[in-house]
């Protein structure tokens, strides 16, 4: 079977990846100089639990474990995403060599 | 979207685990007999669970002045499928509600429903019609994604409204849109952005693959 699959030029993939840093960075540029201690880049989920806890329910149970500080946290999700790009690498990387192998 | 330990009544946790363990059993099922039928889709399985551990771990600041989260589920919608994408959603949920106390394990299931059930089923329908209407596959996963993102954070307002309707559900269920949907809309075109450079990989190494799975456009195949 002839596959008609067209792909994107590098610099086209460079260009959304581009776009998609701005997208990132345009908060911190629209609203540098704020921080967490006058309610800026505050989580979204926390919010929504304040919301909760404002229309006066009990949460009626606790996490089993926290991470001990915010250090231990990112370490965390660091390793999260460690182990996400390490598994896209190693197959990205083993798919491409074999693509120039045949 | 991930709603905190202990945050929902009782009676919600358990309707939503009801629902996810429906659809988490059927993703079970399936992947078995993807596995089966094509062994070789293991590694794109492996990358989709991948994706969507990197994009839920990334907290991105938003226009509105607050972070929030990618999920990654619209590359697993469009390459497997949403029931599929269910069992990718509830590993990186449980991760997250062991080891980061992020969500948490009595709404695990309000959080699977969200993030692995809605937004990947959204994601599923706008990628097939889009794909059966002619649109280059690129093109339809980012829309894909996209409203896959958007949609997850959307039923995570409708679920917080159902369970706290004060003083109105339409004016509970508008606060937390505001919190969450509202937020989420410049991450969501990110995710998009993000999805389609993998996607535009994943059609350069593994055109038979994808196309055996049925997950290109048929004007590609």
């Amino acid at each position: 079977m002839k596959h008609k699959v067209i792909n994107m030029k590098t610099s086209t993939l460079i260009i959304l990846a581009i776009v998609c840093i701005i997208i990132f960075i345009a908060p911190l540029v629209m609203f540098s100089g704020h921080g967490e201690d006058d309610g800026y880049f505050g989580g979204s989920d926390d919010a929504a639990g304040e919301a909760v806890e404002a229309s006066g329910f009990q949460p009626w149970a606790q996490s089993i474990w926290e991470p001990p500080s915010g250090e231990i946290e990112s370490l965390l999700f660091a390793l999260q995403a460690a182990i996400g790009a390490i598994i896209i690498g190693y197959f990205f990387g083993y798919w491409r060599g074999q693509g120039k192998e045949e | 979207m991930h709603i905190m330990e202990g945050y929902l009544p009782l009676e919600w946790c358990i309707v939503w685990f009801v629902v996810a363990i429906i659809f988490v059993a059927y993703g079970i099922y399936q992947i078995k007999k993807i596995v089966d039928e094509t062994p070789e889709s293991k590694a794109l399985l492996a990358v989709s669970g991948a994706f969507m551990f990197i994009l839920s771990s990334l907290k991105l600041p938003s226009v509105t002045g607050s972070c929030s989260h990618p999920c990654g589920n619209g590359l697993g919608a469009a390459l497997f499928g949403p029931a599929v994408t269910a069992v990718l959603a509830t590993i990186v949920l449980i991760f997250q509600a062991l080891l980061l106390a992020h969500g948490g394990l009595t709404t695990l299931g309000a959080n699977i429903v969200s993030m692995g059930i809605v937004g990947p089923v959204v994601a599923w329908i706008v990628y097939k019609a889009f794909t059966k209407a002619g649109i280059s596959s690129t093109i339809a996963i980012f829309f894909a994604a996209f409203l896959g993102d958007l949609l997850t954070y959307v039923t995570t307002s409708f679920q917080l409204a159902f369970a706290f309707p004060a003083p109105t559900f339409s004016a509970a269920l508008t606060n937390f849109l505001v919190i969450f949907a509202v937020t989420q809309i410049p991450l969501a075109v990110g995710e998009g952005i993000l999805t389609v450079i993998i996607w535009d990989r994943l059609k350069a190494y593994k055109p038979k693959l994808l196309d055996k799975l049925g997950a290109l456009a048929p004007n590609e195949a």
